[in-house]
């Protein structure tokens, strides 16, 4: 599903150069859990941008489903980030004025899709979340998890081929942080991709496929 | 897509409503105060020409006057006056006098019933009525050329005449003692606006033919006349020719500007033009100043919601929505807000000049009136103001690095 092959990625700030990944190597195949690990600065977030085709390396060669984003332009790049990948991030990212609902059903939005069905999809995912009755709540309305299952919801709902989990549980308390890895675990076992940055030691207790970053450099 | 964005769009808007209101009311304003404001200044300058006008529209008005410059075997220093039959001399011999009347004038008691009291009376020519603005009520006439004729005993007066004589009763077909004379009342002025005049105001006055009032009094000489020129770019060479044709008659120097005094009302109207050509160019200025001052306003306003809106791009961005979107998004936010600030602004200006009108400052700034050319002037620029204000962040938002407006 995701070929990496000798990613590199340069930033240029001004004067210095930053190399943020160093020629790395990463294939991912379809229904794996995925956990990379490793200290700040080591390229987590970097090699996150780019799986999530918000970022373009800067040599190397990134294939999603065996699509080359390469030559893909901005409008190719929105719609596969629409439909082929879902973000969770770390500090949820809802929008503060819209309900549950409404961020859930915004990706839909965005990919055209039709009211009816709209309304079908979003009520079934946020059922599936457990959200069914905070459907009408705003971020400020929900607790630290819920904001998390709420933003899990809208990563799942336009029935991505892979989900990018920036630290999803960073921002939770560890029992809330439990019950979303456990949220995480289950979506895995129905088959779903996942690829997700964590600091959580739990993450070992729910897969064996730990990959450490050190210095741009799988270790 | 559209219709779904736009709906979408309005449910962010109405979310916000501090800030979505706070844009708005700035935009309203603006368009209030510069439609009232460029009201103001049209009511201004149409009621000033209006009672400017009251007197009567490019007239000159003649009187004799005294030479300063010995001519023709004459001393500097001689009376000079005007006959009855200079008028209609004028009139055979300046092809460009358009229309001409002499003026008589003199105070003389007037009784009705037991009310009695002075008033100016004034004996005109029929063509009096035009130059002067003689505009008589709904059911009166003016004086006409069978009652000059027929030395008619017929006066037409003033509306305060009416008021003072009749109180509130229709003073038409009434007799009128003027100078112990009985005299029927044919017609009443209509209510004017009068800033100048020579011999008092009109709404004062009385009128009668010439022919009648030289029957009773038998004046030997005209106490003014007033001119009209049958094109009034020409009023100048008008005053010329009359000039010389009065110096070549009564053997004075054209070149005395003492012998023929004359008060030519144009000069005061090109003065006005002059004087509202700046005054619009003014108010032109300082309308567009405000909606500049108003545009900046749009423009910072809009520059912080996509600043405080970064992460919020960011995210969209994530989630699949393209740069054209971010921009169609911004662009009708900031067009939803321009129609509905500047419509709204449009439609409380009239209220407030609805509500103006009531307040009796009439006399001053005269009749704030709607003026379509104005409001839907404002109207267009303020939201031009607006879409260019909100085009610069519009399109910055929609070319943000995702990855850089996610950290906000």
């Amino acid at each position: 599903m995701i070929k990496m092959d000798n990613i590199r990625k340069v930033y240029n700030t001004g004067k210095i150069e930053v190399e943020a990944l160093r020629g790395l190597d990463l294939h991912i195949k379809k229904g794996e859990f995925i956990t990379v690990i490793g200290p700040s600065g080591s390229g987590k977030s970097t090699l996150m941008n780019i799986m999530g085709c918000l970022d373009k390396p800067t040599t190397g060669e990134y294939r999603l489903n065996g699509k080359s984003i390469k030559q893909l332009n901005d409008n190719e790049l929105s719609e596969l980030r629409n439909h082929e990948i879902g973000f969770v991030f770390q500090n949820f990212n809802l929008l503060p004025y819209a309900s549950a609902y409404e961020n859930v059903e915004m990706p839909l939005l965005f990919a055209g899709v039709g009211g009816k069905m709209r309304k079908r999809k979003v009520e079934y995912i946020l059922n599936k979340v457990g959200l069914s009755d905070r459907m009408d709540h705003r971020p400020n309305e929900l607790s630290g998890g819920q904001k998390q299952r709420v933003a899990i919801a809208r990563a799942l709902v336009n029935d991505p081929n892979i989900i990018l989990a920036d630290e999803p549980t960073g921002n939770l308390d560890s029992h809330s942080g439990k019950e979303i890895m456990e949220l995480f675990v289950n979506l895995w076992k129905e088959g779903n991709t996942i690829v997700m940055i964590t600091h959580d030691p739990r993450a070992k207790d729910y897969t064996d496929n730990l990959v450490n970053i050190t210095d741009g450099c799988i270790v | 897509m559209i219709i779904k964005n736009i709906i979408q769009i309005l449910r962010e808007l109405t979310k916000q409503k501090l800030r979505t209101f706070l844009t708005l009311f700035g935009i309203f304003w603006g368009t209030t105060s510069v439609i009232l404001l460029l009201s103001f200044g049209m009511a201004v300058k149409a009621n000033t020409s209006k009672t400017m006008h009251g007197m009567g529209e490019q007239i000159c008005i003649i009187w004799a006057g005294r030479t300063s410059i010995s001519y023709g075997g004459f001393p500097k220093g001689r009376n000079l006056s005007w006959y009855n039959d200079d008028a209609q001399y004028l009139k055979d011999n300046v092809q460009l006098i358009d229309d001409i009347s002499p003026q008589y004038s003199r105070h003389v008691s007037v009784n009705v019933g037991s009310k009695k009291q002075y008033f100016s009376v004034n004996a005109v020519w029929p063509d009096f009525k035009e130059m002067r603005n003689m505009v008589p009520r709904e059911g009166s006439r003016f004086l006409n050329p069978l009652d000059q004729e027929k030395r008619r005993r017929v006066v037409f007066i003033g509306n305060e005449v009416e008021k003072t004589m009749f109180g509130e009763e229709d003073a038409v077909g009434k007799i009128m003692y003027i100078g112990g004379t009985p005299f029927t009342v044919i017609g009443v002025i209509i209510k004017k606006e009068q800033d100048g005049s020579y011999n008092g105001r009109d709404k004062d006055a009385i009128f009668m033919p010439t022919s009648t009032y030289l029957g009773i009094y038998g004046d030997r000489f005209v106490d003014n006349m007033v001119v009209r020129a049958k094109d009034v770019n020409k009023t100048e060479e008008m005053k010329h020719a009359i000039i010389n044709a009065m110096a070549k008659k009564y053997r004075f120097s054209p070149e005395d500007e003492q012998a023929l005094p004359i008060w030519d009302t144009t000069e005061m109207d090109q003065f006005l033009n002059t004087f509202f050509n700046g005054f619009t160019i003014f108010l032109g200025i300082v309308g567009v100043m405000t909606l500049i001052v108003g545009g900046i306003g749009i423009a910072n306003i809009m520059y912080v919601i996509v600043e405080e809106r970064t992460s919020e791009i960011g995210v969209k961005r994530a989630i699949g929505a393209k740069k054209r979107l971010i921009l169609f998004q911004y662009l009708v936010e900031t067009f939803i807000i321009a129609s509905v600030g500047s419509i709204s602004g449009f439609l409380f200006s009239l209220l407030l000049m609805f509500a103006i009108n009531k307040a009796p400052i009439e006399d001053f700034v005269g009749v704030l009136k709607f003026n379509p050319t104005i409001a839907f002037t404002s109207i267009l620029i303020i939201s031009a103001i607006t879409f260019v204000a909100g085009w610069g962040p519009a399109k910055r938002a929609s070319t943000l690095d995702p990855v850089v407006a996610i950290n906000g």
